[in-house]
């Protein structure tokens, strides 16, 4: 990558994160570390019910606790927001049902979680007992659940004046004639269901809120543990009919997000309404059982997938339909999820005729929203999983099927079927170089040992291949999926007189490492010590534009704008050095860090120089402004797209159902890299929370809509000993979408390995009959799978 | 309100609080040590893993007057006095072993009482001595080589509790 004239040489090293020390110390400031002189508590009253009539709020009880000031139903706080409702950014069609959703319900409770009254305290402990002490008198409605119950004749309605529990039905079928062409045609039709349990987001930091007003001047700074202070401060704006430009954001240290902190919640719009209502900080700390149905959930799809491909095992067609649960409310891109992944339930393969229609439906459930990978590791799963019936019914090995069907090496900017141009890679060599790491002869060899043997301990292999959209996005594209806002991402860079640079981006960090790379990418331009680059973000107030990170688009977007602007000032400051050389700027180039005169590298002026006189002012071209600093807002021209195969071996024990993941390989291609470190602990972090899909994680409701899996003892996050070792390796397309040839390395990891994991449970148990596993692959569940398969009670 | 006395990271304090305060709430809201962290209700994380009397301890169990007369050492207190990063803190930031850094204090803490607890450690148990620590970010890997670099360097700066002249 030839990045300036100068040798680049922090891009793609090991560099550490300069982001360490104060985590490391407990310097760092996350939410609950603040403190605001005069603050009060907020503590949430909850619905214990998943549907009911809220008859009552009686918060006399709660009022005679020490401490607690004011007890208050939805009913007390409406005129606080009036008709403000919490917003959905994303109607994807113009007919979604999208219901009034007030922070705090006044007459109905929708789902366990929902908040129906709250209490006002002058601590933590107090906030915490009003709120258990508050009575509400509740008359129960029959609630929904299950999705598939959900759209049946005669289900209990979420919303009862909608008259139906749908949301909206979203399809994309360019071409459906040549779709039913394909599978009367096929000589081999594949069509499985798979159901995409829910999935609680769990950063290991819950949330929380300080709304501290400015009263003198109708100003308001709200502190969130927020992916996205910017989105945050225009819906706050907006929600609450404050003025714009009264309204600071500011995210502090944020303990991860995966998504779930990609919303406007109503804690913050009650905290904020609440703190301009009384003059004072208001402030709430979610506790992590209140998170269970507090904070979105993820996943929660039903999907009926179908391949119809020729006697090769060609896949001719991909037919898709998907049931996606939204849960009681549509929160800030919940109705977007699925149609993130709609353009890609073909996957990494050239397919030529495609079909996919989603509805969505509201049950009585916490919403669900975007977690880490946001709809493209469920597509990712069902064509996976649907790849490997298809090998089987071919009779050829999973790699062999995903190399008959690879888009070509030589085929791309590649149409793809569901409309978007794919825009660099080479899958057959990355799956190469994966089944080589992961030694699948011998693997195999192992396998058919213990199969022969009736071994209890099967070995099983799970491939899994996926290419994403990422770099989120064209605006145009947006604008034509009906998202609420552009998908573009601004960076300023500004040289001081002293020659120390200050970057301001868009982007969120909350784990990602971005103060890093980013001084990486400016230093690398400017030929200087990353170290003389400061990375500034996370607060309006400092960086007043941008949208944000999520969706694996800090790099692509937030790092292509920061490189621009780099560009940008390299312009200036070479005017700058010909005016001081008396050259022509043509003449010049930029070397370690000074401008020189092409072939005469005694006349040169360094950075530091031309930073001073951008400063003092006193001798710049005629017309110039002063000051080195510029501004890129950047709009992509198409989305990028990672791309990888990753293998997982599992060995089963077919006596207990217990699934150990004992090799996984995975090799991505997210294009070029800034630090590759970072790009490893992104790939072993999203693998482990892929896998946890696989085998652990389920938020778990009953029938009566109560959820069972409330906290981390029962919600089974993943610790270091159920964490498999991880192989990771890397193929290099660039992408010619961005001058740094980036896509993005986020999501990767929890996109690939789910249906990895899975694959391999099946791969293991099909001498046993098995032909799918449901997840979460707990022992009971793949025991059970057993059990049945071989005709026995379940 | 009950009065407790402890020593925090060498220094003696005395509080006042709540029969019921948790540990953690003593010390993160009374003593403003904010670097000890909350991520759960269940004892379930690890996040607000600190050293009592020289033992790990997820100071979310405790109540802070069962801590009477203790030596409590809390991430604050790890360095050393010029600031320099204790060897554990330097090998998690060497090995990348910290993404948001929310798990990072109390598992610090959890692996600086593993490895003084038990000096030959492989991979599979550091996994295991680290069970009851949760990170989100990291997928651990990471985590198990910062600690074994430690185990395996003779590096491990034992914490012994701070002698705050109580109890002896
Ligand atoms: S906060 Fe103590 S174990 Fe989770
Ligand atoms: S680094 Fe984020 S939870 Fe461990």
């Amino acid at each position: 990558m030839t990045m300036t004239d100068d040798p680049a040489t922090h891009m793609g090293s090991h560099r550490l994160r300069r982001e360490d020390p104060a985590l490391l110390t407990g310097e760092a400031q996350f939410i609950d570390d603040m403190s605001l002189h005069g603050e009060i508590w907020v503590g949430i009253v909850r619905s214990t019910e998943a549907h009911a009539t809220i008859l009552g709020v009686d918060g006399r009880a709660a009022l005679e606790i020490d401490g607690v000031t004011e007890v208050l139903s939805g009913a007390d706080l409406a005129p606080l927001w009036g008709e403000g409702a919490l917003p959905c950014a994303w109607p994807v069609t113009d007919d979604m049902r999208d219901p009034a959703h007030l922070p705090v319900a006044t007459s109905v409770a929708k789902y366990v979680g929902d908040a129906v009254a709250v209490v006002l305290a002058d601590s933590r402990y107090a906030a915490a007992d009003g709120a258990a002490a508050v009575s509400v008198d509740y008359d129960p409605l029959p609630a929904v659940v299950d999705i598939e119950a959900a759209v049946a004749e005669g289900a209990p309605l979420v919303h009862e004046d909608l008259g139906t529990n749908e949301s909206y039905t979203w399809p994309l079928i360019p071409d459906p004639k040549a779709v039913d062409a394909a599978f009367a045609g096929a000589a081999h039709v594949v069509s499985e269901r798979y159901v995409q349990q829910r999935l609680i987001p769990a950063p290991m930091e819950p949330r929380g809120v300080i709304a501290a007003p400015g009263v003198a001047n109708g100003e308001l700074t709200l502190y969130s543990a927020t992916q996205i202070p910017h989105i945050l401060k225009v819906m706050t704006a907006v929600t609450l009919d404050i003025p714009e430009h009264k309204i600071r954001v500011v995210a502090p240290s944020v303990g991860g997000g995966f998504g779930c902190k990609l919303n406007v919640y109503a804690e913050e719009i009650l905290c904020c309404a609440l703190a301009m209502d009384r003059g004072v900080p208001v402030r709430w700390t979610e506790g992590r059982s209140e998170a269970a149905t507090a904070t979105i959930q993820g996943r929660g799809q039903v999907q009926h997938i179908e391949l119809a491909a020729d006697a090769d095992g060609k896949v001719q067609a991909v037919r898709v339909k998907l049931l996606a649960d939204m849960g009681a409310y549509l929160q800030l891109v919940t109705p977007g999820v699925p149609l993130l992944g709609a353009f890609l339930y073909h996957g990494c393969y050239d397919v030529a005729h495609y079909s996919f229609e989603c509805t969505s439906v509201f049950t009585n459930k916490t919403p669900t929203d975007a977690y880490r990978g946001a709809g493209r590791p469920e597509a990712t799963y069902a064509v996976e999983r649907a790849m490997d019936s298809l090998a089987v019914a071919v009779g050829v090995t999973p790699e062999e099927i995903r190399s008959r069907n690879f888009i070509a090496a030589d085929a791309f900017p590649y149409e793809s079927c569901a409309e978007l141009t794919f825009d660099s890679g080479d899958y057959q060599a990355v799956l190469d170089k994966a089944v080589a790491m992961a030694d699948l002869e011998s693997v195999r060899a192992e396998q058919a040992q213990r199969r022969a043997d009736g071994s209890n301990r099967q070995i099983g292999v799970g491939l899994s291949s996926y290419v994403e959209m990422c770099g989120l996005a064209p605006s145009r594209v947006l604008a034509s999926l009906n998202y609420g806002a552009g998908g573009w991402e601004a960076a300023t860079v500004r040289v001081l007189p002293t020659a120390k640079v200050q970057v301001i981006t868009g982007s969120t960090p909350h784990g990602q490492g971005h103060e890093t790379s980013w001084s990486m990418i400016v230093a690398d331009k400017l030929g200087i010590d990353p170290d003389d680059v400061d990375v500034l973000h996370s607060d309006t107030a400092i960086s007043p534009t941008g949208l944000d990170t999520y969706g694996s688009r800090s790099l692509s977007v937030g790092g292509t704008a920061v490189f621009m602007a780099t560009d940008k000032v390299l312009d200036k400051a070479r005017l700058i050095a010909a005016h001081q050389l008396e050259a022509n700027e043509d003449d010049l180039e930029y070397f370690d860090g000074a401008f020189q005169v092409k072939g005469t590298p005694t006349a040169a002026v360094p950075f530091a120089a031309i930073a001073f006189a951008a400063f003092t002012a006193h001798d710049l071209p005629d017309g110039m402004e002063p000051n080195l600093e510029a501004h890129v807002t950047y709009d992509p021209p198409n989305f990028t797209f990672p791309n990888g195969t990753h293998i997982a071996v599992v060995e089963v024990d077919t006596e207990t159902g217990n699934v150990d993941i004992v090799d996984y390989v995975a090799v991505d291609d997210c294009g070029n890299q800034v630090n590759p470190m970072i790009v490893e602990g992104q790939v072993h972090g999203g693998v482990l929370q892929g896998a946890a899909q696989a085998l652990y994680e389920d938020a778990v409701y009953n029938e009566d809509g109560q959820i069972v899996t409330v906290n981390l003892g029962d919600y089974l996050v993943p610790s270091a000993a159920e964490a498999p070792v991880y192989r990771v390796a890397s193929h290099v397309t660039p992408s010619p979408t961005n001058p740094m040839g980036v896509k993005g390395i986020g999501e990767a990891g929890t996109i690939a390995a789910t249906p990895a994991v899975i694959n391999a449970v099946v791969d293991a148990l099909r001498p046993t009959g098995v032909t799918d596993v449901t997840m979460p692959a707990s022992p009971q569940t793949v025991w059970r799978a057993i059990n049945e398969a071989q005709g026995g009670a379940s | 309100m009950e009065s407790v006395k402890f020593a925090v990271n060498g220094t003696e304090r005395s509080l006042e609080v709540e029969p019921r305060t948790l540990l953690v709430h003593a010390l993160r809201d009374e003593l403003r040590l904010t670097g000890t962290n909350i991520g759960c209700d269940s004892s379930s994380c690890g996040a607000c893993t600190v050293l009592v009397d020289g033992q790990s301890a997820k100071s979310c169990t405790m109540f802070a007057v069962q801590a009477d007369g203790a030596d409590i050492t809390t991430i604050e207190g790890v360095a050393d006095a010029d600031g320099k990063m204790h060897p554990m803190q330097q090998a998690f930031h060497e090995h990348h072993a910290l993404q948001c850094g929310y798990c990072t204090p109390g598992m610090v803490m959890a692996a600086i009482s593993l490895v003084e607890e038990y000096p030959e450690l492989d991979d599979h148990s550091v996994r295991h001595g680290l069970e009851g620590n949760l990170c989100r970010c990291t997928g651990y890997q990471n985590i198990v080589n910062a600690v074994l670099a430690v185990a395996g360097s003779g590096s491990a700066t034992p914490i012994r509790p701070y002698q705050s002249g109580q109890g002896e």
